[in-house]
């Protein structure tokens, strides 16, 4: 294929991979490895290269905007960030040292896990009295805005919402997607944080998690260029536009969808490692 | 020196952050053109690893590169804008967390920025 059909057929891909990623909220990184790899042939380290500028893109372009909203946590994601990025910078180190098939299969088994996140019902359960020991002296209690004017909320369990992003941080720079899945696991389940205060703030940290691994990327020459810049072009106006659409539409049934093809694409990642061709 | 609030540091990010993207997908998207209207027609293939490409690795290659006009050093140049744009982000909740005082939060986004720098630098700090 010429270069310049190649970049306008992942420019579309990239497109819908971002849209689905912003409307279910899994993030356009988890679509964007398969759909190179499998569909475009690519091989795994310039996928992954490619995905991560694109996880970058789209976190700093919504941030932006949710920053303003006043839902964004700034202290405890700055706290977590240290977390993220040290995870990060080693998930990045390990991606170097490890065959693609591993890679491939971490990846795979990423991909059912988020599956199942997505599909799951998620718990509102606050808590403003049960606040940690950490919760004080660090400063992570806070405000955030309701129907009903400015409510304050509680952080519980703090050294287990930190571990989980130490592991959030590997998987990020090591199969170059932004974790949010996880990262908003970690918030909602073990620290309680409000909806809007967990996706926000992840989304908050995702941009910084993955500059410490681009870094790494970059030197090992997994950033090719003439691929990233369709890629992440594509992925910000998808997700750009999916952030507009998103309160005009349901996505309940777009998420269970998505689960299967997100199912679909493990299973194929699955067959192409086992028969060594990723 | 006048102190920040929260709100104030809130909307200070907001705009770095935004002012990143734009900047940086501009210059990716003049990269991209000019790449495709010089390399359109060749014919590529991403099958094979081919390591890391000189000059396309490093911030000074890439600087260096792009301004001989060489496309694809354009492109990577727009990349690494984006690249910086949450370090920057972090560089500027630094300066928010000193005009306020906060001392803790001081050292904790100095630990963030100096894994960042570390990053970047290439492990060479």
């Amino acid at each position: 294929m010429t270069a310049l059909e190649l970049s306008g057929l992942i420019l579309v891909g990239a497109f819908l991979a971002g849209l689905l990623g912003s409307l279910t909220g899994l993030g356009g990184g988890m679509v964007i490895v398969p759909l190179l790899t499998i569909a475009f042939g690519v091989d795994l380290h310039y996928a992954i290269g490619a995905s991560l500028i694109s996880v970058i893109a789209t976190s700093s372009g919504a941030a932006a905007a949710y920053v303003k909203e006043g839902y964004t946590n700034i202290r405890l994601g700055m706290l977590l960030e240290i977390a993220t990025t040290t995870g990060a910078l080693g998930g990045a180190f390990i991606a170097g040292l490890i065959s693609t098939n591993a890679i491939a299969y971490v990846f795979a088994a990423m991909l059912v896990f988020s599956a199942y996140l997505s599909a799951r019902p998620r718990l509102e359960h606050l808590s403003v009295e049960r606040s940690d020991v950490w919760a004080r002296p660090l400063r992570l209690t806070s405000t955030y805005p309701t129907s009903a004017g400015l409510e304050d909320y509680g952080v519980t369990r703090v050294p287990l919402g930190f571990g989980l992003m130490f592991i959030a941080g590997i998987l990020s720079g090591l199969l170059g997607i932004g974790s949010g899945a996880l990262k908003v696991l970690a918030m909602d389940n073990a620290m309680r944080l409000p909806f809007k205060v967990s996706t926000t703030t992840s989304n908050f940290m995702i941009g910084v998690t993955a500059a410490a691994s681009a870094g790494v990327y970059l030197r090992r020459g997994y950033i090719d260029p003439a691929l990233s810049f369709p890629v992440m072009l594509g992925v910000l106006a998808g997700a750009l536009l999916g952030a507009r659409l998103l309160s005009r539409i349901h996505t309940r049934r777009l998420r269970q969808i998505f689960a299967f093809v997100i199912l679909a694409l493990a299973a194929e990642m699955v067959y192409k490692a086992s028969s060594g061709r990723i | 020196m006048q102190r920040w609030t929260d709100e104030q540091v809130e909307q200070a990010v907001g705009n770095v952050l935004r002012t990143g993207v734009i900047v940086a997908a501009a210059v990716t998207v003049i990269g991209g053109a000019a790449y495709l209207a010089r390399h359109g027609h060749d014919i590529v293939t991403y099958g094979v690893f081919r390591g890391p490409v000189d000059g396309l690795t490093s911030v000074g290659g890439i600087v260096r590169h792009a301004l001989t006009g060489q496309t694809s050093a354009i492109i990577q140049l727009g990349l690494l804008v984006l690249i910086a744009t949450p370090v920057a982000r972090v560089a500027l909740s630094l300066i928010g967390f000193i005009r306020q005082a906060d001392r803790t939060y001081m050292a904790i986004t100095a630990v963030v920025l100096a894994i960042l720098a570390f990053s970047l630098a290439g492990g060479r700090l």
